[in-house]
Parts: C-alpha cells; structure tokens; sequence
C-alpha cells in the first residue's frame, strides 16, 4: 500500500495544488462580490435590495453541480465560451458568494441601530461608519459561518474534476484508473481535503477567540 | 411684525417643521428657536415628538417640511429650495457641527473610553492620533473617567458610559449638544453623576436642547422649558412659568399633575 502511495503521491501534488488554487480564487471572488453585495442588500435602495435578493436566492436555490453545468455547458448557448477551468471557478463563486451575501446581512443585521447612528452623529461618512463602526463588530459574527464556507468551497471544488479539471479528485481517479486499487487512494484523499479543512476550524476557533473581546 | 427676539440671530432655528410617520403625524409645524449658550429642555408625554424633533436637529430622522438652520445653514437639505438631501460627506460635515448623546449610550464596544473619543477627532477632524488621545483624555478627565480611558465599555457601569458619551460628543467642539433622554436608561444612583457633567457643560456656556424627564434637573439647569403634546410645542417659556402648578395650560397642568404623582 505504501509502494501506491509512493508513486501516486507526485500526481496527487499536482492536482491538490489545483484544488487549493481553485478555492483560493473562489473565496476571494466570492467575499468580495458577496461582501459589495450584501452591503447593496442591507443599504442599498429598494430596487438593488431586490436585485441582490433575487440573485441570492435563485443562486442557492439551486444544486451546485446544475450551477457547474449550467455555465460550462449553458452559456456557449448565449456566446460565453468560458475554457473549463474558468466556467468551474465562475459556477463556485457565483454558489459562494450568494453565501457570503447572507452571512454579510447577518452579521451587519446584529449590530444594534444606534450604532450606525452614533457613527452619523460625530459625522463619520457612510464608508468610514462601515469601516470603523459596523465592520469591526460584524466580523466576530461573519467569521465563523464565512469560515465554515471556506471548508465547503474545498470540498465542493471537488466537483470540478467532472469538467475533467485535474484538481485532487481527478488526479486520485486518474491514479486510481491506472491501479485498480481504489480504496487506498480514497483514503488518502479524504485525509488531505481532511487536513485542509481541518486546519482552516482551527484557524477559525483562533480567530474566534482574538475577537471574542466584544460582548453582546 | 417680527419681535425683537425673532431678529437676534438664534444657533438653531427650528421653523414650521413637521413630519409623519405613515399616518401618524409626530410633529405639526414646530418652531423652536435657541439662542447661543441656551439650555433648552424639552419635556412631555411620550409620544409627543420631542425626540423625534431633536433627532431631526442633525438628520437622524429627516422631515417633511418646514426648515432646521443652525448657525443660518439648512440642515439636511440643499440651501436651492427644492428640498433635495444633503450629500452624504455634507451631511456628515453638519452633523459634525452637533454633539448627540444617547439614552441607550451607544458606545462603540469593540473602542476603549479614549477610543471611542478619538475616533471622530482622527476621521473627521482629521487630527492626528496623539492630539486626538490628548483631547480625548482632558475630555475624560472633565467626566472624572481620567483613569478609564483605555477601558473597553463592557467594563464600565452606565453612569460611566454615558460620561463617556457626553465626552465623545463635546470633544468634537460642536455648536450645539443634542441630549436625547441621556439619565432614563440609567440607575437611579447613578442619574447624579451624569446631570452634574451636564451641568458643568452648562456653565461653560454649552448651547444644549435636551429631551428629559429629570423636572428638577430641568427646573434648575435649563434656561428655557419647552412643552410639548401631539407633536406640537404646546407651552414655552423659563422654567418658573412652565412648571408652575397652577398653569392654565390644560395639557401641562395634566402632565405635571400626572408626573408628580408618579414621583411621589
């Protein structure tokens, strides 16, 4: 079993780097799409509110993989040609940042009113209310379930070896296509996406704990 | 036929403002004019718009027509007659120019004391952060809090915070101080230490409109007493008239009656 691990090792580095460069793209797409937009939500006028809503909604409304399909082999329809890679990292952050926009809204929707109003009454603009006043009190309350959405975007990246993108998941299939011998080489990935995630809790119960100085 | 006092240039100008909430009306064209160095004191039954009217004093609540000038500028609105909002950076430049202290504190918990000072001084004064905490500490040490400044809120009683909140409104220099119910949500013990800060800002010749139901505070620091009821000003004047018991104001008579027998 080690002599399997040992040659398929080199292949797996490969696409565990893929996979790693996949959720990367897709976590800093994602909250910066989904932290704009969940601002426009929660401040926006009327018509952007339902906008971001309807966006969110129909987004999460939907499974991920249809998402997936949907942009690599649906929109060729309308003249997007998007190469694999790029049609799997745009499906996962349109699915992740319609997540962020919802942890956004919760964690801005915690901090009480006067807040915002004792920001506007020593005349802090808008940006300077969000970014002195409302953000450093959301973030206790955004980073835990933002976090657990981080594990869910490696996880989920998974499923862009079904574009045949050799991230982790396909290179495993593809070592495994060679082998015949699956089961060791399941193992070994689900104790890499393991390990990852496994780290990121941690980081987060760190976070948590730095930030926890805030009191409700 | 203008009076003399209608000529004297007021800080704030409050003209024919009113405002509805959905269908309710909260304010019916009120007019309050305060001369520099006032202190003016709003009491009434709740539900009669005086906060209302004092959050419309820097824009928290906007209104539906009428003026609020301070120091001759409009407000919220655009000085073109059209009734079209500020900008949000001048909005936020005239409420710079008013201090507001809360009944609920509003503290901003994740700063300490001097931090929640420093934060308008560095962002909106634009002064550096050694000025700022050096104004920030002469403003705790007027609040006797000179020891607290690197407390976070959590740690300090309500009196405390709400000293705390007097000192981050002053400490901007503003030309006027909104004081919106700042002792209701306080202990009874702790109501004296905060009223004694006002009242040395009084004596220093602080320009205040404070909303409050503390009558002997009122009847002893304020220069003037506004009455109001159903979102108009129903009686004005100092506060021997106002508080008088035998006032023929129906209205007043009723509330001070009513407030007498709720404080014994």
């Amino acid at each position: 079993m080690l002599t399997q691990i040992a040659y398929a090792l080199p292949f797996l580095a490969q696409g565990f780097a893929l996979t790693l460069w996949v959720s990367l793209l897709v976590v800093v797409f994602s909250l910066i799409a989904g932290v704009i937009m969940g601002v426009g939500l929660v401040y926006g006028p009327v018509p952007l509110q339902w906008a971001v809503r309807i966006f969110s909604d129909t987004i999460r409304g939907i499974p991920i993989l249809v998402l997936i399909f949907f942009v690599y082999y649906g929109l060729p329809a309308v003249g997007l040609h998007l190469p694999s890679f790029w049609a799997a990292v745009l499906a996962l952050t349109l699915f992740k940042t319609a997540q962020v926009v919802e942890y956004l809204r919760g964690a801005v929707g915690s901090i009480p009113k006067g807040q915002s109003e004792a920001a506007k009454a020593i005349g802090l603009t808008f940006r300077q209310r969000l970014a002195y006043v409302i953000f450093p009190q959301a973030f206790r309350r955004f980073l835990p379930p933002w976090i657990n959405g981080v594990t869910d975007a490696v996880k989920g990246s998974a499923l862009v070896s079904l574009l045949g993108i050799t991230d982790l998941m396909q290179a495993i299939n593809q070592v495994i296509g060679r082998t015949y011998e699956a089961m060791p080489l399941y193992i070994l990935g689900a104790l890499i996406y393991f390990a990852v995630n496994y780290a990121l809790s941690l980081a987060s119960r760190r976070l948590e704990r730095r930030f926890s100085f805030i009191r409700d | 036929m203008s009076t003399g006092s209608n000529d004297t240039p007021a800080l704030l100008d409050i003209r024919d403002v009113s405002k509805a909430f959905g269908t309710v009306q909260v304010l019916r064209s009120v007019s309050l004019r305060v001369a520099k160095g006032e202190v003016v004191t709003v009491i009434g039954p709740s539900g009669s718009g005086k906060t209302t009217l004092l959050r419309c004093v820097n824009f928290l609540e906007s209104y539906d027509s009428g003026s609020i000038r301070i120091d001759g500028k409009e407000v919220g609105f655009r000085e073109t007659g059209t009734r079209q909002r500020r900008s949000e950076r001048d909005l936020a430049a005239m409420r710079a120019e008013t201090g507001m202290v809360f009944q609920s504190f509003n503290l901003f918990p994740h700063l300490t004391a001097a931090g929640n000072i420093m934060l308008g001084l560095t962002k909106v004064r634009g002064k550096s952060s050694a000025e700022a905490r050096t104004i920030a500490e002469h403003w705790l040490g007027r609040v006797g809090l000179a020891h607290k400044a690197n407390s976070l809120p959590a740690e300090l009683s309500g009196g405390q915070q709400q000293r705390v909140g007097i000192a981050r409104a002053v400490a901007m220099g503003p030309k006027i101080l909104l004081l919106d119910e700042i002792t209701s949500a306080l202990d009874p013990e702790l109501v004296g230490e905060v009223l004694e800060v006002v009242r040395s800002l009084a004596e220093d010749g602080m320009t205040m409109v404070m909303v409050t139901h503390e009558m002997a505070f009122a009847r002893d620091a304020s220069s003037r007493i506004v009455f109001m009821a159903d979102g108009g000003v129903s009686a004005a004047g100092p506060p021997g008239e106002i508080l008088a018991a035998d006032t023929d104001n129906e209205r007043l008579r009723t509330f001070l009656a009513r407030f007498r027998a709720s404080h014994f």
